[in-house]
Formats: structure tokens, sequence, C-alpha cells
């Protein structure tokens, strides 16, 4: 079964960024709201699976996103 | 109907703006970065396409330095009065729309010390004199890209060169020029760039931005309005996150839709192909307007160092008279008067009486050019 995670971001715009990035690259991914469990700056975040941490953290700083942390979901 | 009025504002709009805001408001009509559920994602997505998609007509690297306002104007203020305190000193030239002497005017009430480079009487700036003026310690020199009166396009990248050599920053009133003359921020030396989304990139009015280049700490520039963001919601502080720090309030989310339609509809043409169309359009304006007795044309001879924007008088008839006549009796639209810059026609000696205006765009047409030069010919002569 997959286990997930988020990243989280400062703004929308962030969000948005990141989620186009991954997308060219493939990665199934989701935008939600932010999970209760975590204090973010936006409102949105972007779910991912967890066993593709590495990749998705690769993809974003190589595209400079910005963002505000990168979490496993429970 | 011919329509010589796109330093106002261009039209006809492009079909592919008007059916990218009508699929905003029908697909995707949720409130951008404040909710998380599907309408509000796809209002997100479009507002952050549009980003990018000026990004790349501006060459500018980090889309989230596109700060979205409601007009050029508003872009100006945000800048000037984000920047200027009590004390410094900023340098503006001869040929500027009120949209940035009027602020200046009520900064130099409070303290801010204003000079300003005389421009020639076709707008054209010396650059000796430029440099003189422009003085070690000046904070911010701020310039227009071309007069909204004449036409004229102003050396910014020298200017921006200048500024920088006096520890300045340069800030572009591009209002005239972006979609129509080609500018690349980062090449260009521009720390702060104006622009409207309702002329050149044939977006709709209500919409605009100011491009924070990397060049400039964002920490130094206050936000003219705060609120809500969509982001830090915890907090009660204004975040300092671009582009939120200076995009309080929900933003104009269909605005936005038709002018990142329009940035792309600019791109998908070039803006050099635009630039070169309107250079011969202007050409042909030019000399179609001299050619007639008693007609004085104002601003740069050379159409190459001009934006399709031509003013004119016709000796013994005022301007008002003209404008109301070719839009009665020839259909020719186009605007006269002052044009919101008593700095401007001071310097072309155009004031108080103005000028008439004739600004052609991207989808003007060379029939367009010649019946209304043949419509100011008849004019003069009867």
């Amino acid at each position: 079964m997959n286990d997930n995670g988020v990243v989280l971001f400062h703004t929308t715009s962030s969000a948005m960024r990141a989620e186009k990035t991954l997308l060219r690259h493939g990665l199934t991914i989701k935008m939600i709201p932010v999970p209760r469990q975590f204090s973010s700056d936006c409102g949105i975040a972007l779910r991912f699976d967890w066993s593709r941490k590495d990749a998705v953290h690769e993809f974003l700083t190589a595209a400079r996103v910005e963002i505000a942390g990168l979490h496993p979901l429970d | 109907m011919i329509y010589l009025d796109h330093a106002a504002t261009s039209w006809p709009k492009p079909p592919a703006v008007i059916r990218a805001m009508a699929d905003f408001c029908e697909r995707a009509g949720g409130n951008p970065g404040r909710s998380g559920h599907r309408l509000s994602l796809a209002a997100a997505r479009i507002v952050y396409d549009a980003r990018e998609s000026l990004a790349e007509l501006f060459g500018v690297s980090d889309p989230l330095r596109i700060i979205f306002t409601a007009n050029a104007t508003h872009a100006i203020n945000l800048a000037l009065r984000g920047l200027l305190h009590a004390g410094d000193r900023v340098v503006t030239t001869g040929m500027e729309h009120n949209a940035v002497m009027r602020p200046l005017r009520a900064l130099q009430d409070r303290g801010v010390q204003l000079s300003i480079i005389p421009c020639a009487s076709d707008g054209s700036l010396d650059l000796a004199q430029a440099a003189g003026a422009i003085a070690p310690g000046t904070r911010l020199v701020v310039i227009n890209h071309a007069s909204n009166v004449a036409g004229t396009i102003l050396p910014a990248d020298q200017i921006a060169r200048l500024a920088h050599q006096a520890g300045a920053l340069l800030l572009l009133d591009a209002a005239q020029t972006a979609g129509v003359v080609p500018i690349d921020v980062a090449a260009m030396g521009i720390d702060l760039l104006a622009f409207t989304g309702h002329k050149g990139l044939q977006g709709p009015p209500g919409t605009g931005g100011l491009i924070i280049h990397s060049t400039v700490d964002t920490r130094l520039i206050e936000p003219l309005v705060r609120g809500g963001t969509g982001s830090h919601s915890e907090f009660q502080t204004q975040p300092e996150s671009c582009p939120d720090k200076f995009e309080s309030g929900t933003p104009n989310g269909v605005g936005i839709a038709g002018l990142g339609a329009g940035a792309r509809w600019v791109l998908d043409r070039g803006v050099q192909t635009i630039r070169e169309h309107e250079i011969a359009l202007t050409r042909a304006l030019m000399e179609g307007l001299s050619a007639i007795p008693h007609v004085t044309v104002y601003g740069a001879a050379d159409a190459t160092q001009r934006t399709a924007t031509v003013s004119f008088t016709v000796r013994n008839r005022t301007v008002s008279e003209i404008g109301l006549r070719l839009d009665d009796k020839y259909d020719v639209l186009c605007r006269v008067g002052l044009h919101c810059a008593p700095a401007a026609h001071r310097t072309l000696g155009t004031f108080p009486e103005g000028t008439v205006r004739f600004a052609a765009g991207a989808q003007t047409t060379w029939d367009n050019i010649q019946a209304a030069v043949a419509a100011v010919r008849e004019l003069a002569h009867s």
C-alpha cells in the first residue's frame, strides 16, 4: 500500500508552480487543503506518494520552487 | 470604424481573450488561493499561468515576482510609495504621465527630493544631462519607456546603467510599450517594471502589474494595501512572501485570465513582429500627416525611435473640433487634449491646447492609416 506525503508552501503561487513542475515530470500528485495536523502558510498542500520523496524534493529544488516543508502523512 | 486610440486601450480584444474570461466564469469561478476545492484550484492555475506567460514575455526568471495590480498607475504607486521615504532623492524626466507625476508631487510634499531631467522638444532625453541629474545617492530613477503623447522611446537600458552607477534603482513605466516593444527586464537592467494589461498586452481594463526584479530586496518595499492573502492565515501581520505580500484581497481572476490570454496572443505573434508592423504603420502615418499643409507632427521623427502613437495639431483648429469631426464624419476614433500628461505637453510646447493623438495598434491595418490621413487632409482643407 502507498503511504502519502505532503509538500507545504508559503504561497498559492508556489503551490501552483510545484504542481506544474511535478506533473511535467509525470508524478502522480493531488492538490489538497492543508491537513489539520500541519500548520502551514498556505491553504493548499500537494499530496504525493511518499516513496517518491527524493524525486519530489529534487524536481522542486531544480525548478527553484520555494517550499515550507515536506512531511509524511499518517 | 477606424480605431486609433490604442494608447488609451486596445480594441477589439482578440477572441482568445474574451473566451478565456468567459471560461474563467463558467468553469473556474472559485477564489484562487482561498479554498482547496477544484474550482478554487482551477482559478489559481489560471492566475499562475498568466504569471508564467508574462515572465516569458518580459524575461523574468521568477514568475512569483510579478505582482498583479489594477493597472499601471497602481503599480507605479506601489513602487514609489513603497520605496521612497522623506530625505530620499528621486529623479524623473520632463515627459512623464500624471501616473508618475502626481504620486511624486505628493511624496515631494512629504520630504522626498525630486529632480526632473528636462527633455528636448521631440521628447528625447540627452544622456549627458541625465548622467548629471542622476547623482550618487539617488534612491530611484523613474522614467516612461515611451511617451503616451509623442510616442518617443527613452533609452531604458542606458538610463538603467546610469542609475546603477549612482547606486539607484530604475523603475520603468511600460504602460505604452508592454506587448509592442521588446522588453527584457534582466538584459535591460530594469529593477522595477510597471505595466498595464489592457493596452499592448490585449487584456481587459482593471489588469496590470509590477515586476520586482531579483535585484530588489522586497523587504524594502512597503505594500500599498494589507489584508487577506489565503496564506499565513494564523497571523495578523502581513506575510513577506511574494507575490502575497503585495496582493491582498481577492484578485481580479476574470481579468487576469484575459490578461494571460492576451500575453499568450502577443507571444504567439511575437513582439518583434508586432513592433515591425507598428513601425511601418507609424512611418506611413507620420509621412502622410506631415505632407498636409498646416499640420504639425510631434515627437521623434524616426519611426524606429518611437511607438505607433503620433500627436499632431492643425493650425487654427482646436483639437476638440478635429476630434469631434473625425468621429462624427469620418468614423475615426482618437483622443484629443492633454492625455493626462501636462508635463509632457509643456516639453513638446503643446500646453495647454493639447494635441490630436492617433495611436495605432497590433490590429491596425494599412487601409486604416490611409483613411485616417485622408480624413485629416480633408479636414485641414475645409
